[in-house]
């Protein structure tokens, strides 16, 4: 029988480390909505993500109430949007009004976040790609709750890098679209490479084709749990330090498949899969950055930083997979500036800089994430940047990606605040040397060898 | 079977086990286990019960507990065993 200390511990851990289960995401196929009339189309989507999802937000919270663990968002994702649209949108604004279908069907659920206004072009755009594209500023301009992201690449096919050059202009528009509202657009749009189809996180979550009609994903979080856990063994050698990760990452993630197939059985939904992440907030104590301090780094962003990083990196997972029967997602440590603390404390004092995020991106989940630069920043420096991070994600097999925000107005030593979750972030500084002659070029990377490996 | 597990924790005060028992057998709940420590000089108190035979739902009665906690100035949390049972045990 449970005995009081274990019940003290996990409570702590709710109470005092912010252990939450950060979503529960509804992933829903719209691919049997298609059809050639656009008000038809949108009819069947909000029809469908209306029925299917009726009950997603009470199931949240009844069992968050149960259970005493908070549940901070209940989210849905969707067929990549490209897909489904195809027949029906003749122009951008046509895609604007499936994004504002999106968007009512999103607000009368009561979720937090609808993701899948997405298209897949890693390899090559087709006409009805290129036009979800070219609306993506309009639409994350006129809705609330929408989340946009394109894939650009993979280790497969190569990187797309037309569609890398459109992507740095679109996301300059998106933020000059949402201007008023400190560029906020850009936060809800990310480039992938590699994206996976079950990734429960937003801004790139959406409802691969390989999946069922519907699934529930579940992201869980943790990094108050990790740091708390580090302080009491500081100064341990690397296997003890390893150790007690692992151990404190397959109590998070029990948690998380607990809700998980509570929420499956409750909805009447398959279990898909649990996202093994560290996924910070702006809270103090929820700080992946706060972990890599711990482990013995002044700053984030110090030397030993990404070497810190990979190894958080892969005991999380050690101890993840065996807490839970399905894992995929994006399952690593996330690491986006604006909404960490301990992140924008070592931009601001100077240690952490854009190149060294680069690095730590090749060795933990997802990319340069939730990462303000000057407005002035040419839409060909963007390119180059999201190009540098595909090509990371494409040899290294793994899923990179670019959530980078141009705010309008801003320069460095500016700070952009978006409220909530997304938190602030100081503007950092970008290489302003010159690469618009590489990404002028049309065409595309090919895919890596996959031998000689050095 | 459905095993709840109720903690209190706050300043020690006279009378919290015969308030929230006495809520217990109000509303038909079996006590299967108590067991108490005191932790950085705060009261610890953790009840298993079987609430399968509550007449109301899990929420109001979780609800109406953690009122007489604060009554009492104490924290009273009602949480269901899986969430202990599946983090701590294999």
């Amino acid at each position: 029988m449970i005995n009081i200390s274990e019940v003290i511990e996990t409570n702590k851990m709710i109470e005092q480390e912010n252990l939450d289960v950060r979503t529960i995401t509804m992933g829903i196929s719209l691919l049997d909505c298609a059809d050639g009339n656009l008000d038809r189309l949108c009819q069947n989507i909000y029809y469908k993500i209306t029925k299917y999802a009726r009950d997603l937000v009470r199931t949240g919270e009844d069992i968050s109430k149960e259970f005493g663990i908070p549940i901070v968002n209940k989210r849905i994702s969707i067929t990549p949007i490209s897909l489904v649209g195809g027949a029906a949108c003749q122009t951008p604004a046509d895609y604007v009004k499936i994004a504002k279908t999106l968007d009512r069907a999103a607000e009368e659920l009561g979720v937090n976040f609808l993701g899948g206004y997405s298209a897949i072009v890693s390899k090559g755009m087709t006409h009805s790609d290129e036009l979800l594209i070219r609306s993506i500023p309009q639409a994350l301009a006129e809705t609330k709750f929408i989340c946009s992201s394109i894939n650009v690449g993979s280790t497969k096919t190569g990187i797309n890098m037309d569609a890398v050059r459109l992507m740095g202009e679109i996301i300059k528009e998106t933020a000059e679209a949402t201007k008023d509202n400190q560029s906020l657009g850009c936060a809800k749009l990310v480039v992938l490479c590699n994206a996976p189809d079950d990734n429960p996180f937003m801004a790139g979550a959406f409802h691969g084709v390989s999946e069922a009609d519907a699934i529930i994903n579940v992201g869980v979080s943790g990094p108050g749990v990790v740091k708390y856990a580090l302080e009491q063994i500081r100064d341990a050698n690397f296997e003890v330090l390893c150790e007690t990760i692992k151990k404190t990452a397959f109590k998070i993630t029990r948690v998380g498949q607990l809700v998980a197939q509570e929420a499956s059985a409750r909805l009447g939904v398959p279990f898909g899969i649990i996202d093994l992440s560290l996924a910070p907030t702006p809270a103090i104590g929820d700080s992946v950055a706060d972990i890599l301090k711990e482990i013995g780094l002044e700053q984030a962003g110090a030397p030993g930083t990404t070497a810190a990083l990979a190894l958080l990196n892969d005991q999380v997972k050690k101890g993840g997979v065996m807490a839970s029967s399905y894992v995929g997602g994006l399952s690593g440590a996330f690491i986006p500036v604006s909404e960490d603390q301990g992140m924008i404390d070592a931009v601001d004092c100077g240690c952490l800089t854009i190149e060294k995020l680069e690095a730590m991106t090749c060795v933990c989940s997802v990319g340069l994430d939730m990462i303000a630069i000057p407005g002035d920043t040419p839409a060909t420096t963007i390119s180059g940047i999201i190009a540098d991070e595909a090509a990371i994600g494409m040899v290294n097999q793994k899923t990179t990606a670019v959530r980078i925000i141009p705010a309008v107005g801003m320069k460095v030593g500016d700070n952009v605040e978006f409220g909530g979750l997304l938190g602030h972030a100081p503007i950092m500084p970008v290489n302003t040397f010159d690469c618009s002659r590489f990404v002028g070029r049309t065409g595309r990377i090919p895919a890596p060898i996959h031998s000689f490996k050095n | 079977m459905n095993k709840t597990i109720i903690t209190v924790v706050g300043k020690d005060t006279v009378g919290i086990i015969a308030k929230v028992c006495t809520y217990l057998a109000e509303n038909n709940v079996n006590i299967l286990d108590i067991s108490q420590t005191i932790v950085q000089e705060y009261f610890n108190m953790m009840m298993i019960v079987d609430m399968s035979r509550l007449k109301k739902p899990f929420e109001i009665a979780a609800q109406e507990m953690s009122e007489i906690g604060e009554q009492l100035g104490v924290q009273v949390k009602c949480q269901r065993e899986e969430i202990f049972d599946k983090m701590h045990r294999i």
